[in-house]
């Protein structure tokens, strides 16, 4: 009787499992597969012997990283980075999205809308020549039409790393903004618009109706857009720190993060043991930061936990 | 609403204006570059409008082939590669919403654990290339990206479970319909703004990579448009150097211009088809959490 009930469910469910295979699979290869190649920050790599059969080294390639300054530059860069990331791109896009829901015109609000998105839709290779039009040292705009006027020299951006904290930050608000508001803005229009006729009838002044209506609606997406970022704090934008500065060496400084140094070393320098030990570094605090985040939230609202 | 309505109005509209202003000169200033004759860009550098106006950079790169051809590259890889992506989520999604299959739980989190955790670029460049062998292959273009974890195929399912009522699949299951039919006939219609939405992410997402092609990518024949871009942001020769523009007289190459031109080229079809489905990316974004 339960055998043939087995086959009964077998029957039933096949096709699920069927169904679900190919994406398995492609998860399995590129996802799970390179998960064991982690191994590879312990082995000394040649490519006779491939992934697998190269010399394991213990943790030599470790030694190497954190005896460089490196480590120390790209951890402190993809932190500060993404912690500036997090506190301006929350200010700004809850600004921009409450001024969005205060706009009464439907059409002036879409027309906003579309515009402030549009930098989010295009490559960030792309972003790199829009910077380079500006910044360029021979034709850029700023040297051309701007210091130019004002009786300055030109300044060689591309080689000056004191600009590029400001200039990265910047991009990152301006490409961001238009997506990141849209959460947001979701929030603001499920806000029952009672609380403000209320509010407004007691006298409560324009910020006093923000800080006590509109903040406290929004503070549980806050909450959890501030945690997801947290917990991905060890990761960074290659594109950003790759294109943008053109990959000046002079930059690297402030530009170097875990991510263009992994890749730096994979394809550049040759040097794949550090490559893989920073890799290995990064997914595993990556990783501890998830899950630390996370528990934290399960602590406080259990309802914003991510599981 | 007593008290000043007129000049907060006027606040916002002026921030909103400005940070438009903000989001859309830089495009002026690239499509006005593009436009520009060489030497006018050469003696004054970038401006808003073209001060010798000038076709030059487009005429160069319709007489080469490399442009054309790395379109090519990208649309046949935006189409198939956003195809096989709606197909594979939408085929895993729809049995993970089902909450009587037996080892659900098990297959949810095989999927959800890919979005915690990942191996990182060197284990997947070695195994993609030494495993697979799908250096300077369209392969290369197409499989690293695919799907970047299951984020997308926990974002279908919630939005099946959410939205498609358990009462229709049970009818159709006793009219005898099969799973397939089921998912294609009857979720799918009835789930067009989340496949909208995964569609069209996939779909920007292919065209803007770079990084395949950075990574994978020797052959200039498999450039795609952003490969080319990648290619000639620091290497302004790149397009002389391609083997595919010999032909072309290699002496007055307006680099300046042609570079912007090319950046034109990659950007406008996204500029210009985007707005057309904003709404579909507005309303996915805010489907709902996507939860383990």
């Amino acid at each position: 009787m339960k055998t043939k009930s087995n086959v009964k469910k077998i029957r039933r469910y096949l096709p699920f499992y069927l169904m679900m295979l190919p994406a398995l699979v492609y998860l399995f290869i590129n996802n799970y597969m390179p998960m064991s190649g982690l191994v590879l920050a312990f082995k000394k790599y040649n490519v006779r012997d491939g992934i697998y059969n190269s010399p394991w080294v213990g943790l030599q390639n470790f030694e190497y990283l954190f005896t460089t300054k490196d480590a120390w530059v790209i951890t402190r860069n993809t932190i500060l980075y993404n912690l500036v990331f997090i506190l301006l791109g929350t200010v700004c896009s809850i600004m921009v999205a409450v001024f969005l829901n205060d706009i009464v015109s439907k059409r002036a609000k879409k027309t906003y809308q579309t515009i402030i998105l549009l930098p989010y839709m295009i490559s960030m290779v792309v972003v790199a020549y829009l910077v380079n039009a500006f910044l360029a040292s021979d034709t850029g705009f700023v040297n051309n039409y701007i210091l130019k006027p004002l009786g300055l020299g030109s300044i060689a951006f591309y080689s000056e790393t004191k600009y590029w904290p400001f200039i990265l930050v910047f991009i990152n608000l301006w490409k961001g903004i238009g997506y990141s508001c849209i959460l947001y803005l979701a929030n603001l229009g499920g806000i029952d618009p009672g609380y403000y006729e209320a509010a407004a009838l007691d006298g409560a002044t324009r910020w006093q109706r923000f800080s006590k209506i509109t903040l406290p609606c929004l503070k549980p997406t806050i909450i959890t857009m501030t945690i997801l970022a947290i917990g991905k704090m060890f990761y960074s934008d290659f594109g950003l720190f790759y294109q943008v500065p053109m990959q000046s060496g002079a930059l690297f400084n402030v530009t170097q993060t875990i991510d263009t140094y992994v890749f730096y070393g994979l394809m550049k320098n040759g040097n794949i043991g550090m490559s893989a030990a920073a890799g290995f570094y990064q997914s595993m605090v990556g990783f501890v930061l998830v899950l630390g985040t996370n528990a934290i939230v399960r602590k406080l609202s259990k309802e914003n936990a991510m599981f | 609403m007593v008290e000043n309505r007129k000049g907060y109005n006027i606040l916002i509209h002026t921030v909103m204006v400005i940070l438009c202003v903000l989001c859309l000169a830089p495009f002026v200033l690239l499509i006005s570059a593009s436009f520009s004759s060489e030497s006018s860009l050469i003696a004054g550098g970038y401006f808003f409008w073209p001060k010798e106006f000038s076709t030059v950079a487009y005429e160069y790169l319709l007489t080469g082939g490399s442009v054309i051809r790395a379109y090519g590259v990208t649309i046949i890889l935006t189409v198939v590669g956003t195809a096989m992506n709606l197909l594979i989520t939408t085929l895993i999604a729809y049995p993970l919403s089902v909450k009587e299959m037996p080892g659900r739980n098990v297959f949810n989190f095989i999927v959800f654990f890919t979005m915690l955790f990942a191996g990182g670029l060197v284990p997947t460049y070695m195994m993609w290339t030494q495993i697979f062998h799908i250096k300077n292959t369209f392969a290369a273009l197409l499989f690293p990206s695919l799907l970047t974890n299951g984020f997308t195929i926990m974002m279908m399912r919630s939005y099946f479970q959410a939205n498609i009522p358990k009462e229709v699949l049970e009818s159709a299951r006793m009219d005898g319909a099969g799973e397939v039919y089921i998912l294609f006939k009857i979720v799918m219609p009835m789930s067009l703004p989340i496949v909208a939405t995964i569609g069209l992410m996939a779909g920007i997402g292919y065209w803007n990579d770079w990084n395949n092609n950075l990574y994978y990518i020797t052959d200039p024949n498999l450039n795609s448009i952003q490969g080319l871009l990648n290619r000639m942001l620091t290497n302004a020769q790149y397009l002389k150097q391609a083997a595919s523009i010999g032909n072309v007289g290699t002496s007055a190459v307006p680099t300046t211009a042609v570079r912007m031109a090319v950046a034109v080229l990659g950007a406008v079809p996204i500029l210009c088809i985007y707005p057309f489905f904003q709404k579909f990316f507005v309303k996915g974004m805010t489907i709902g959490a996507v939860k383990g």
